[in-house]
């Protein structure tokens, strides 16, 4: 407990040595290890010890550089390391010993391959001549994360182990970032080594393209200014390559309306009178329609993701495509492209300007005029909204809303999967990158706490809110105690509705309002089937946040809404969690149904937008 | 309408262990079918060579090839066009054969320039290579005396012609060496 005092940010320079010098030492592999995680830059490490991963625990004891953060579960560390990497930008760490100590990781680390967030997985293996023995607590981790990594090592000979952690952040943090394991065994671990620093990586069949190719960012940038109804249709790859100042740029130059997706909210501030908010299932009515009556998807680092496109055959119909992505497997992977770009967001979007504006001074300007006019009619006739909650109750939309509008939009907000996370993307205005956190991709319930986690340990000084659901929350909020005991002193908003939310809405609309195990507090007497769903309240989140060494608090009237996030906002010794207890029948609008093209999208249940189709 | 068709790919990997592993993990996470997979040394220790024949239509071809070149360790991916590459495979078949056979079997051996590698009282063992379409006709010739046992390799091919797809890549992993 004597680290939390350790700026997390030091080690931050990978050069921890003078250019050309050369560090040769002989030491064990475990003491090889840590000096090579110190070497990398890496100064925060989730995880848990266990007997093939002993040996490394050691030396890190004796760390300054890297300060190891002990969590509850090895999930938390995983979700940790992503929220760390997403807030920070940097590469997360997690660490987790053999058997089911590697196989609790799986679920983060195809959590971070889905959403392309640069983590390295450590994990202990057992003893070299062990491996394929079916030895105690022996998993085939590498096996096991083939399909979701984007790569992994099996280290059994310590020599490599300098090289091997060199080459896992390198392959984590560039090109498409995603998860990379490394599995060391435990007598690589504890024999006597060699570290030496730096080291030569040897990976011929890894060179990411970033610089694109100029004839096709010409071709781009002809097709923009020439298109009538161009939408900038812009996703997580932007933020990922800290292009949101060249993004801002180039679509106050060409004037084009901008949609960002759920993993790219922040990139563009929301309030930009250009933004017309977040495609998809759950989308913002002017942001789906734009993109399915647009002539050209100008694509930036998304990847026409099924919840994005719905009905993909139905999907933006009459659009031209520009896709820019840093992945060519992700260039005509679910959608052809007209003009396909390969290359880093941020010097594709660079080179755009440049090319756009020599399409000005060409006299080639586009003229988006009427566009804007059926946009701007969408925006004042389909702003987002939400139905007030009965009498007395909360609406979730509006405790979401007003958290965003307290705390404002310099703090991180992390979400967990289902009905508060689409809230949380919709009523929170996301002005500035990395301010948003979610689980997109995958989907991974148990997100929020430990992500929260991971970017506040990142991130000391930043507020971090997770906007938990109450089932969600039941998944991993074990790690309050690591948080509580580590100095991490993250709010949780559990959005209380009693029941699995998204699951539950579902049945509302597609399975006859049978809520089959979707209630979660129902007790003995009560089958779930009638409201009220809230039932229980086992278990008490109050008590259970006080339990676990939190402020444990609770908001059940409108008129208390302010006064308890104010409350919170002033904690800042320990974790807060508030429990919120919130109308169970509030839905998630606008929506696609899953499988329907985009064209169905209702603003509200049963109300078919009018997009004044007959004029066109 | 886009046509099934049999492609060619040549593979060079990094000589390391778990690489198939990852290349067949790859193919069927991806929901590709290999149609035949191959894989042996090279003339450089550190890079080993696969051919792969795949079924697929054109545009999911690019996805496999764009998919496999995402592994760390593929270092290059050539399609081979059919009309200038040498395509082989090899067969070792058993065929059943008694006196009175044996001699029509060696004949049929003969017109399809294969080899008879093991003789027994009651059966002889063939030897052949080429391309698809011949081994299945040796093949069907045989059929009718009885096939007792038949062992096939993965199909392999090497591009026509002085240039080779392997110079470049091994300067590659030289300077990264």
């Amino acid at each position: 407990m004597t680290e939390h005092a350790a700026s997390p940010r030091r080690g931050d320079t990978p050069a921890a040595h003078a250019p050309g010098h050369q560090t040769t030492e002989t030491m064990t592999g475990a003491q090889s290890l840590i000096r090579s995680l110190e070497a990398v830059g890496a100064d925060t490490v989730f995880g848990i010890p266990g007997g093939a991963i002993l040996p490394a625990y050691d030396p890190l004891m004796d760390s300054v550089k890297v300060r190891h953060i002990l969590v509850r579960h090895e999930q938390g560390a995983g979700h940790a390391a992503t929220g760390y990497a997403q807030a920070t930008g940097r590469v997360g760490v997690c660490m987790a010993t053999s058997g089911p100590g590697a196989t609790n990781l799986v679920t983060p680390i195809a959590d971070a391959y889905m959403d392309s967030v640069p983590i390295v997985a450590i994990t202990g293996q057992v003893a070299s001549k062990a491996i394929g023995t079916d030895a105690f607590q022996e998993a085939d981790i590498c096996g096991i994360t083939m399909p979701i990594t984007k790569h992994n090592f099996l280290v059994t000979d310590p020599a490599e182990i300098p090289r091997v952690i060199a080459e896992a952040f390198h392959i984590a943090g560039t090109g498409r970032p995603g998860p990379v394991l490394v599995d060391i065994a435990k007598d690589a671990l504890q024999a006597t080594t060699v570290f030496r620093w730096p080291v030569e990586t040897s990976l011929p069949g890894y060179r990411p393209v970033t610089k694109p190719h100029a004839k096709q960012i010409r071709e781009a940038a002809k097709m923009l200014v020439s298109a009538r109804k161009p939408v900038l249709y812009v996703g997580g790859g932007v933020l990922k390559a800290n292009a949101s100042a060249e993004l801002r740029i180039l679509a106050e130059l060409t004037g084009a309306p901008v949609v960002t997706t759920l993993m790219a909210l922040g990139v563009f501030p929301d309030s930009h009178p250009q933004h017309l908010g977040m495609p998809g299932m759950h989308g913002s009515v002017p942001a789906v329609t734009a993109l399915q009556k647009s002539d050209l998807l100008f694509t930036l680092g998304a990847r026409f993701d099924d919840r994005v496109t719905g009905k993909l055959d139905s999907f933006a119909p009459f659009a031209k495509v520009v896709h820019a992505d840093i992945d060519p497997a992700e260039i005509g992977k679910n959608r052809p492209a007209d003009v396909p770009i390969v290359g880093d967001a941020r010097e594709v979007i660079a080179d755009l300007i440049v090319a756009v504006q020599a399409e000005f001074d060409a006299g080639h300007k586009g003229d988006y005029a009427d566009w804007w006019v059926k946009l701007n009619a969408w925006k004042t006739t389909y702003p987002l909204g939400y139905e007030a909650a009965p009498e007395g109750e909360l609406s979730p939309q509006q405790v979401i809303e007003r958290i965003g509008q307290l705390v404002g939009s310099d703090a991180i907000y992390a979400a967990g999967v289902g009905q508060h996370q689409m809230w949380a993307s919709q009523f929170i205005t996301y002005e500035k990158p990395a301010t948003w956190l979610n689980s997109g991709g995958a989907g991974t319930m148990g997100y929020a706490v430990p992500a929260a986690m991971g970017a506040k340990a990142g991130r000391p000084d930043a507020a971090v809110w997770a906007i938990d659901g109450d089932g969600c929350f039941q998944m991993t909020n074990q790690e309050l105690v690591t948080c509580a005991l580590n100095n991490i002193p993250i709010k949780v908003a559990v959005i209380n509705n009693g029941s699995l939310g998204m699951v539950r809405q579902w049945q509302t609309l597609f399975y006859n309002q049978r809520y089959s195990n979707t209630v979660l507090h129902a007790g003995p007497e009560h089958d779930g089937k009638q409201p009220p769903a809230q039932g229980t309240r086992i278990p008490d989140f109050v008590m259970l946040s006080e339990a676990m060494g939190c402020v444990g608090l609770r908001c059940e009237r409108p008129e208390d809404l302010d006064a308890v996030i104010k409350q919170a906002m002033e904690i800042n010794d320990r974790p807060v969690v508030i429990d919120f207890i919130v109308h169970q029948d509030a839905m998630v609008w606008p929506m696609v149904a899953a499988g329907t093209s985009n064209d169905e999208i209702l603003a509200a249940r049963d109300v078919r937008p009018d997009f004044g189709d007959d004029l066109d | 309408m886009t046509i099934m068709s049999k492609h060619t790919l040549s593979v060079l990997v990094e000589n390391k262990p778990g690489v198939l592993a990852r290349i067949a993990s790859l193919f069927s996470r991806r929901g590709f079918n290999i149609d035949s997979l191959a894989v042996g040394p090279t003339e450089h220790p550190d890079i080993s060579r696969m051919t792969i024949v795949v079924n697929v239509e054109d545009l999911p071809l690019e996805q496999v090839t764009k998919q496999l070149n995402k592994l760390v360790n593929v270092i290059k991916i050539v399609e081979l066009d059919q009309s200038q590459a040498v395509q082989r495979e090899l067969v070792l078949v058993k065929v059943r054969a008694d006196a009175e056979s044996r001699s029509q079997i060696v004949e049929i051996v003969q017109l399809f320039r294969a080899k008879t590698v093991d003789v027994s009282p009651d059966a002889v063992t063939i030897e052949a290579t080429g391309s698809s379409d011949k081994l299945e006709a040796m093949l069907k010739m045989l059929e009718p005396y009885g096939i007792k046992e038949l062992v096939q390799s993965g199909l392999v091919a090497i591009g026509r012609g002085a240039r080779s797809i392997t110079d470049r890549s091994l300067r590659a992993l030289d300077r990264s060496a």
